[in-house]
């Protein structure tokens, strides 16, 4: 994997490009990888996949660990890797521990000789070495090392430790580094500013080809996480990409994309799914309606709709005007308001599709913004909009 | 729905079946409480036509009165009965002759003389099909291939007849072998949401830990996008597990079912069924235990299949 920063604006927000070996075609940044579970989406099968824009879906978030409720390994390793076993020979896989949905990080149970998780199949320890197989086994272009991740709520040792582990963990992982795959150095430290400048001193040091920051989405305050941010930017060097996990809303994400993060995940995306919301937020911050603003009984707030509402049983538009999504260019809210009602699959397939490709605009947005130099402009805007949506709708209550 | 295919409604009839203890049935129509708010429902056939009127289904199905076949007795006749004074209110109701397609539904259980009256009464209407209902359900395979072969010999040659709720892919074989022309089921796509494939040996079960490290296909003569891109070893580990693996085994059970079709159409055209038929259950039955019940329906059927019979082995001592 080669990256390369080709853009700033106002600031730490840069636009960068991301070049794997297996895909022809460079992936520009800020940017989102998709959400899967055993290295496909969720919902959307994998015909409808190539529907989705491109190159912009082609970076997939897989998490090794989901792997250990049946498929050993050696039977990765013997069906060919990820690309291989999957078919996706021209995807990008970033293989990360954390997805925030079924492997959730126990931090109580982790001590010195690993990492545990709460999983579907119980609770699990793991160590650099079993990690290291799983990684060695999928062939994943970027890989994250093992991490102790930990709530904003532990107490200043814990977070201590945590760092301790996750430095120590990073040189044996990188140790037993396979051959390919480009390592991402983990960096932790929770809400304490001290431990966030002291975990990424010690990652900038080693030899990695970028860098995956996590414990954040895990307690800290809105307004407590730009601090947090720059202070990890400003200490990596530039040149080497960033990715995040756990920055979900819009909001976040330009939080995120302000202190020079490039690469973020979606489980924001598959909770909306799973909860029958659609995304509608205007995409360039600015709302055309905004004037004639009206609560509708839906409650919707202009950000998303929740489909299962009666009132869409009739509506035989699709979710967003001029969407050119699979979903928007052939079906309508009334079509999946049944499907959910009659509780078919085809609602969350559809759903996914429909949201993915929303939240893939929204990052297009803002890599023109940064591109024309008006990101924070960009920024501004947009959570003037959403903050304008929200008192309006408080007005009415 | 954005389906530019064909399109067939059920009449809401089979609801009585499943939902029995709920059910009233009288020379109206059937009354049934609610499942949603308890509230008692009235449906009549004027009431069935009308809604599949406003679906806009090319087929459309009469409302029958279905009994499962397990039961005796004075109903099974009433039922029949039911059905073809029904068929005449369907008729009259029905608002889309020219769109729409009103299929009858035979019914009578497992009585040949109820159903050959049934059968009767239905073609009397000139009806543009005929479906065989009532089977499906618990009763025997030897009772049912009778059904059915009784059903076909006496319905018209020039009208598609619809086995209703078949079935297994030996089912509808042997059906077909009797002249039965349509099939719906949902076995493939619930088998499949429990881990288990078609193949032409029968069935494979994904679940299986036997599957964890197998890297083939699921089917290695089968062309589907599933079968051409994974191995059961990944199937394995998303099946009951992950929407996805529902989602993958549901496409290729389907796929599997739509071959078996065009397999069983393209070799009645060619002049080879019976050797189709061979090919099929020489493979599901290796050792040549075809079962009786598919000998025998065979032999009615005109269908020469020793070749893949061993003899009767000697449990008949």
């Amino acid at each position: 994997m080669k990256f390369a920063v080709k853009a700033w604006s106002n600031g730490s927000a840069r636009a960068g490009v991301v070049q794997l070996g297996n895909f022809p075609h460079p992936i520009e940044t800020p940017c989102l990888l998709l959400s899967t579970r055993k290295g496909l989406p969720f919902f959307i099968s994998p015909d409808l996949l190539p529907s989705l824009p491109s190159p912009d879906s082609h970076l997939l978030q897989v998490c090794p660990l989901h792997f250990l409720e049946g498929l050993s390994p050696k039977t990765i390793s013997n069906s060919g890797g990820l690309h291989q076993m999957l078919g996706l020979h021209d995807y990008g896989f970033a293989a990360v521990t954390r997805d925030s949905i079924q492997c959730l990080p126990e931090y109580n149970s982790t001590n010195k000789v690993g990492a545990s998780f709460e999983t579907p199949c119980g609770r699990l320890l793991i160590k650099p070495v079993e990690y290291m197989e799983l990684i060695s086994s999928m062939r994943p272009n970027i890989w994250a090392t093992l991490a102790d991740e930990v709530p904003t709520w532990v107490s200043d040792k814990r977070n201590r430790t945590s760092v301790d582990r996750t430095v120590r963990w990073l040189d044996d992982c990188i140790a037993l580094s396979p051959a390919g795959g480009a390592v991402f150095g983990a960096i932790v430290g929770g809400s304490n500013v001290e431990e966030r400048r002291r975990c990424a001193q010690e990652v900038a040091k080693r030899n990695v080809s970028g860098y995956w920051i996590g414990g954040f989405g895990l307690g800290e305050s809105r307004d407590e996480r730009p601090a947090l941010l720059n202070t990890i930017t400003d200490i990596l060097p530039e040149e080497k990409p960033r990715l995040i996990c756990g920055l979900g809303l819009p909001e976040e994400v330009l939080q995120g994309v302000a202190s020079g993060i490039d690469l973020f995940d979606s489980v924001y995306i598959y909770h909306l799914t799973l909860g029958g919301f659609a995304l509608t937020f205007p995409l360039n911050g600015v709302d055309e309606n905004e004037s004639d603003f009206q609560l509708s009984d839906n409650g919707s707030d202009r950000t998303k709709i929740n489909l299962r509402a009666t009132v869409y049983r009739k509506d035989a538009s699709p979710i967003v005007e001029g969407c050119c999504c699979y979903t928007c260019q052939n079906h309508t809210k009334a079509y999946i308001n049944h499907l959910l009602n009659v509780h078919e699959m085809l609602a969350q397939t559809l759903i996914e599709i429909h949201n993915t490709h929303h939240y893939l605009g929204f990052f297009r947005a803002i890599r023109e913004a940064i591109k024309t130099g008006n990101f924070e402009q960009f920024h501004r805007q947009f959570i003037e909009g959403r903050r304008n949506c929200v008192a309006v709708a408080a007005m009415h209550a | 729905m954005n389906w530019p295919r064909a399109l067939l409604t059920d009449s809401g009839g089979f609801q009585m079946v499943s939902l029995l203890h709920l059910a009233d049935i009288t020379e109206k129509g059937v009354t049934f409480q609610s499942p949603v708010d308890g509230k008692p429902m009235l449906l009549t056939p004027e009431e069935s036509i009308q809604i599949q009127n406003r679906i806009g289904a090319d087929i459309i199905m009469a409302l029958d009165d279905v009994v499962k076949t397990t039961i005796t007795g004075p109903r099974i006749e009433e039922a029949m009965y039911h059905t073809l004074r029904w068929i005449d209110r369907c008729i009259a109701a029905h608002e889309r002759p020219h769109e729409q397609n009103l299929f009858g539904i035979v019914q009578g259980g497992l009585d040949p003389v109820l159903r050959d009256i049934c059968v009767r009464g239905l073609v009397d209407r000139n009806l543009p099909g005929y479906a065989i209902g009532g089977l499906a359900g618990g009763e025997s395979k030897d009772s049912f291939w009778r059904v059915v072969a009784q059903c076909t010999a006496a319905l018209p040659e020039d009208k598609p007849r619809y086995v209703m709720g078949v079935g297994y892919p030996l089912d509808i074989v042997v059906c077909s072998a009797l002249g039965a022309d349509m099939y719906d089921c949902v076995y493939p796509t619930r088998t499949a949401r429990f881990g288990t494939a078609l193949v032409p040996e029968g069935v494979l079960k994904l679940k299986h830990n036997a599957m964890a490290d197998d890297t083939r296909p699921i089917d290695p003569t089968c062309a589907c996008m599933v079968c051409r891109t994974y191995s059961r070893a990944y199937i394995h580990c998303l099946v009951t597990k992950d929407a996805m693996g529902s989602q993958l085994l549901s496409y290729h059970n389907l796929y599997y079912m739509m071959k078996l079709s065009r397999d069983l159409h393209t070799s009645i055209i060619e002049g080879r069924f019976p050797e189709f038929v061979c090919n099929f259950l020489r493979i599901m039955f290796p050792k040549g235990d075809v079962p009786e019940w598919v000998c025998n329906a065979m032999e009615v059927a005109g269908i020469d299949i020793s070749s893949c019979c061993s003899p009767f082995s000697s449990s008949q001592d």
